[in-house]
């Protein structure tokens, strides 16, 4: 699966994107989230406050009870700020 | 108007028009936008508004817009497209750009048109309020003094104009 990191999520992991299997038990978005939180101290800083982060997958907003399944692409992010 | 490769142009059955939606970096030219826009016999109400980078009290060098190419053009297409499902629209038009914005330049242009003026001035202001609060797009500040300030955060003001309208 890939995840894309956008803003303050993307400059506090380092990464704009990577490819990931998902471990078994990762099962919703708040899986991924907790689950990416625990992979070190880049994503700890930026998944700190899991609640306000904003998740879309395919390009759609989800909530973080969404399930993962199917899922080709995976983007986390702050709150937006365009307009 | 050009349809550039990267502008979804998707209308459902029951939709009159099809909405210009356009993601850009270069500077928006309104009367390029609007003029099309108008000058129809059926439109009796145009509504503009254009969003500009302000100076900070001239703090501000430029402002830096991030986006996430793709969903960005999609979820203004659907805001367009709920704005037209919600008002009797005759045309309208979302343009938001991303790069570097300097202050006194334009940021984001929303136009509507209808037959009167409600649904226009309406439609606009929703069509605003959801592309500061769902399209994907995030504000830094470069400031003069050379050093890159931080990621402008969202404002809660932000996130109640636009649940308002689902009161409505």
């Amino acid at each position: 699966m890939k995840l894309a990191y956008f803003a303050w999520v993307r400059e506090r992991i380092g990464l704009a994107e990577e490819e990931v299997e998902l471990p078994a038990g990762v099962v919703t978005v708040e899986d991924l989230l907790r689950w990416l939180k625990s992979r070190g101290e880049t994503y700890d800083a930026a998944l700190q406050a899991p609640e306000i982060i904003r998740v879309a997958i395919d390009q759609e907003h989800v909530d973080h009870s969404e399930p993962l399944a199917g899922a080709k692409e995976v983007a986390i992010f702050p709150p937006m700020t365009g307009g | 108007m050009a349809n550039e490769t990267n502008e979804p142009r998707t209308s459902p059955p029951d939709m009159a028009f099809e909405p210009l939606i356009r993601v850009q970096s270069e500077r928006i030219v309104t009367d390029a936008v609007v003029g099309p826009l108008a000058g129809n016999g059926s439109v009796g109400a145009l509504v503009t508004f254009t969003g500009y980078c302000r100076d900070e009290g001239g703090r501000l060098k430029e402002l830096e817009l991030e986006h996430y190419p793709g969903m960005a053009e999609r979820q203004i297409a659907k805001i367009a497209q709920d704005a037209a499902s919600r008002w009797p629209l005759l045309g309208c038009a979302a343009i938001h750009r991303y790069g570097l914005i300097a202050p006194g330049e334009e940021i984001v242009l929303v136009a509507c048109t209808s037959a009167h003026r409600g649904a226009a001035f309406e439609a606009a202001s929703f069509l605003m309020d959801f592309m500061k609060t769902r399209a994907p797009f995030w504000k830094r500040e470069h400031l003069v003094d050379g050093s890159v300030g931080g990621w402008v955060e969202a404002r809660d003001t932000d996130t109640a104009a636009a649940d308002r309208w689902h009161r409505l």
